[in-house]
Parts: C-alpha cells; structure tokens; sequence
C-alpha cells in the first residue's frame, strides 16, 4: 500500500470577483521514503496542492489518506518548509526554532535541545545554533526550517520551493545538501519547483502538472544514479523530456 | 611588544568612543543651553516680573531646596505611583482588548466602534465625569489614567496581532502548536513590536491626563498637585521645579525601561532596527 495516495483532489478558491480553480482533479500515491518533485508552470496549482497536503486547506473534492488515514487539518506526521525566508521565527535562535516542534511534543529541555543540535549538524548549522534568524543569510535559514520540520520526524516532509529566492550557486550547494540529507534520513519527500534541473537533480519520480488549472499530466519516473551529475547526457536528456512536457522544449528536441 | 601594541590601540579606540559619546552629548545639549541664554536674557532684563520669570539660578536654588528638604521626591513618588498604577492597569486591559478584537471577529465588532469614538477625545475631557462618578482622589485619578492610556495600547496590540505573519502561524500549526501555545509562542511575541509601541504613546497619554488630573481630584501630593498650588502663590519657580523634573522622569522612564526592553527583544531579534 503506497503511504500517500492523492485522490481526485481539486480546490476552488472564492474571491470576490468569483471562484477560482487552484487545483482540478491531482491523483497521484507515493510510497515511503519516495523523493517526489512536483513541476509545473507558475500558477497551475502547486503550492495549492502541497498545502492541501499539509492541512492549511481543504479540498473541495477529492481525499488524501496517509498511510491509509484521511488528512483533515495538519498534523505532527506532516513537516513543511515555506518558500519564504520569513518563516523562522526572528524570536528564537536557530536551536529554539529547531526544537520549536520537540517543545510542542513535551519534549524536556535538555533533551530536545540536543536533538536540535544533532539537526542543525544535518545542515551544517552547528555553530550558529545560538544565533538569531535575522543575523544568518537566506541559504542558512532555509537551512534551519529545514532541520527545523525534519527535528520532530514527521513522516513526511513537504517543501514549497525552499530555496528558489537563492541565487544558483547557493542554490547548488543546497540541492546537494538536501540530497544528502534525503539519503540520511530517508524522509518521504513533496518537493515543489519550477526548475526542471532541480527536479532532475533531487526526485525519484517527477509530477508533472499542466497550465492552470492545474492536473496531473505525467509522472516521470528518474533512475539515474545517484550522487547525480547535472552535465552528464543522460541527466540533459531527462531535463529536455521534461521541457516538452511543460511546453518548453526547443522546436529541435520537439 | 604585541600585547603594547594591542592595548595602545584599546585605550586609543575608548578614546575616540569617548570623544564621540560627548560629541553627541555636546549636540543635544545645545538647543537647551540657547534656551537657557534667553530665558537668562528675559529673566535679568525682567520683561515680566522676577516673581513670574525667575532666573534659572532662583530656579535651581527652588529644585535643590525643595529636594532636600524632601518634598520634591515625595510630590514625584506620589505622582509615580499613580502612574504606574494607572499604566499597569491600562497595560492588562488594553493588549488584552486589542488580542481580542484581532482574534474574534465578534470583538472587533463590539469594540472597534467604540474605541473609534472614545479615544480621540481629550483625556482631560473625561476627568469631570471620572470625578463626580467616583469622587475626589486617588481612585478616580488612577482611573482616568488607567482609561486614557488604554486606547494607544488597544489600537496597537490589535494592528500588531493583525500583522503576525501567516507562515509564522502556519509553521508553529504544523509543529504541532495548539491555540494556547501558538498564542504565547507566536502570537505575542510576533505582535510585541507594535504592543511596545502602543505601551510607549499609553505612558506619554497618562503623563499627560495625570499631571491636570492631580489638581482636579484634589490630591495631597503629586507633582501636577505642586505646580498647580505653586501657581496660587506665585512661585514660579517652584512651578519650573516641578516641570522640569516631569521632564526628568519622563525621560528616565523612555530611556531605562522602554529602550531597555526594547534592546532586549525587538531590537535583538532584528524585528525593529535599534
Ligand atoms: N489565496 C488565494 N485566493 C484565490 N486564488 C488563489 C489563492 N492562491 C492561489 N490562487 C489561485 O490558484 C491558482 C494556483 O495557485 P498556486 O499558488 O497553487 O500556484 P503555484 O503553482 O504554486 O504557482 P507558483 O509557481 O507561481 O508559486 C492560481 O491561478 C492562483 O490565482
Ligand atoms: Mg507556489
């Protein structure tokens, strides 16, 4: 039995100037310790969708089971990590946002600070564990929401293009990072993005989402080995399958 | 060798902090010292009478005396307490009127209409009402304070928790945050910038209404009480005693405990720059 399974789920947003389609009818499952990135142009619903998933909104069609059981509201099996810089909080250091979940958990001071560390060694955050949010850059505090969703072990970890405000080279680094991280923990992963390379680079299998309003279109499965090379032709190859599923590709690789 | 020259630099580095703290010093200070001049000039040349213009030695020699022979700082303590009294007061009321109003849509329907009307009316405007419903004073004086300071400490508590950011609430949900604990551990110190603001413009409202207030409820002590009956006897310098330690505390006040706070929280988790 997959442990996510999405079912026909659509969501209509009401606005004042009527309803909006944010997503229409995604089916896809996932089975446990998957890395799934869901692609798609700007607009057709992902993040729609990946909040679905977390709880923070409800279907207005279709379910989500997690191993079996319907999603209503969020839960301590799901961890999210925003696109937005902002979402540490700035009055806790790095560790006390790290141990923010273990605290809700009624973990004991002593003991969740040191699970937060041992976190913020995962991202290689260690030394700035006393440090206030506003004093690390933009790639070190994604960083800590990262070791921040992944300190109380949900089973899940839903990430909303984390690190798509990086510039590239930061943005490598953190895709490395992240794919150790994977590798260590063996987290199921819902990674949101538009950049087909990192989708490439990161996913056991890709979802692809047409133009809004957004649906499955194709689910690519991505075999190649990993640590994986960006420049090798097999990975250019799945990078120019995946354009001309999105509408991209050149009029030559079409 | 090094070590010399490590400490060389040190003490020069104090040095040049030194020179430039009294520089600033020096800049503040000169407004005051032009005042001064002329209030010196008008007071010697007694464009008005010594009686209602004395110089600022008669003024200092009033301050120095009255603070010695302990009346001064029992007018002040009488007036802090009352103060304090009334700000605590308006502190509890006032952030919890203002979390409610942005939590509930209910309250903000109550309240906001009538916070709307009731605050922009001059505090002093409240204080016959005050003092025939409660009588003469310190109860309806600490009232009245407590009344007036609420509504900056409303109107920025509720903006504030309007303002906590969405993905703050929903990171802390997510984690597994109830409504209590999002309440104490994302919602007020998310909304404290705004709350400590409010607190700040509550504490310059009871200031204000306080010192009119004193006289009215004929209290025995209190600062506004001694300028008020400094005036009856024409002892203006009495009158500028009073005044300027009003300045004094009120300044004391600004800078070791709202600065204070500030720097330790707001200002260190870079939610305000210092
Ligand atoms: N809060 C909202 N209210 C109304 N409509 C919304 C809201 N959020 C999203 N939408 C609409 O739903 C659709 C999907 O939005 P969504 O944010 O899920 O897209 P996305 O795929 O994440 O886009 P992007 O890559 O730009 O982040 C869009 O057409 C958008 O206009
Ligand atoms: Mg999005």
């Amino acid at each position: 039995m997959p442990l996510i399974e999405v079912k026909d789920v659509s969501l209509a947003y009401d606005t004042p100037a009527g309803r909006v389609q944010g997503v229409l009818g995604a089916t896809f499952n996932m089975e446990e310790s998957e890395f799934l990135c869901l692609v798609g142009p700007s607009g057709c619903g992902k993040s729609t969708l990946l909040n679905i998933i977390a709880g923070f909104l409800t279907p207005t069609g279709g379910e989500i089971l997690i191993g079996g059981k319907k999603v209503s509201g969020h839960g301590m099996d799901r961890g999210v990590v925003f696109q937005d810089f902002a979402q540490l909080f700035p009055w806790r250091t790095a560790l006390g946002n790290v141990a923010f979940g273990l605290e809700m958990k009624g973990i004991g001071k002593e003991e969740r600070e040191e699970i937060a560390l041992q976190q913020l060694k995962l991202v290689k955050l260690e030394k700035f564990a006393n440090s206030y949010p506003h004093h690390l850059s933009g790639g070190m505090q994604q960083r800590v929401a990262i070791a921040r969703a992944l300190a109380y072990n949900p089973a899940v970890l839903l990430m909303d293009e984390p690190f798509a405000a990086l510039d590239a080279m930061t943005r490598d680094d953190m895709q490395r990072l992240l794919a150790d991280v994977w590798k260590t923990t063996g987290k199921t992963i819902i990674y949101v993005t538009h950049n087909v390379a990192e989708a490439v680079y990161l996913a056991d299998r890709v979802i692809v989402m047409t133009p809004h309003p957004g649906t499955v279109k194709a689910e690519i499965p991505i075999t190649l080995p990993r640590p994986r090379d960006p420049l090798s032709v097999e990975f250019l190859d799945h990078q120019k399958q995946l354009l001309n599923y999105l509408g991209q590709g050149t009029s030559k690789a079409a | 060798m090094q070590d010399a020259a490590v400490a060389t630099s040190t003490s020069e580095r104090a040095g040049v902090r030194l020179s430039e703290n009294l520089r600033v010093i020096g800049r503040n200070l000169f407004p005051f010292l032009v005042v001064a001049v002329i209030w010196e000039i008008i007071a010697r040349l007694e464009v008005f009478s010594r009686r209602l213009f004395p110089t600022l030695e008669e003024i200092f020699s009033s301050l120095y005396r009255l603070t010695v022979a302990g009346i001064l700082p029992m007018h002040a303590f009488e007036t802090v307490l009352r103060l304090l009294s009334g700000f605590a007061i308006a502190a509890v009321i006032g952030v919890t009127i203002g979390v409610l109003m942005a939590r509930s849509r209910r309250a903000e329907d109550i309240f906001l209409p009538l916070v709307s009307i009731l605050a922009p009316i001059p505090g002093l405007a409240y204080a016959p009402l005050f003092l025939l419903w409660f009588g003469l004073g310190n109860f309806p004086a600490v009232l009245l304070v407590g009344f007036v300071s609420m509504f900056p400490i409303i109107f920025n508590s509720w903006t504030g928790v309007k303002a906590v950011k969405e993905i703050w609430v929903r990171s802390a949900q997510a984690m597994g945050a109830d409504d209590k604990r999002l309440f104490r551990y994302v919602i007020l110190p998310g909304a404290l910038p705004y709350i400590l603001t409010g607190m700040r413009l509550g504490l310059a409202q009871a200031w204000r209404v306080l010192v009119a207030v004193e006289m009215l409820a004929a209290v025995p002590w209190g600062l506004g009480w001694l300028i008020f009956g400094a005036r009856e006897m024409l002892n203006t310098d009495v009158m500028m005693a009073g005044i300027l330690l009003i300045a004094v505390i009120g300044l004391l006040l600004e800078k070791l405990v709202f600065e204070k706070i500030e720097r330790y929280t707001v200002v260190r988790w870079g939610m305000i720059t210092a």
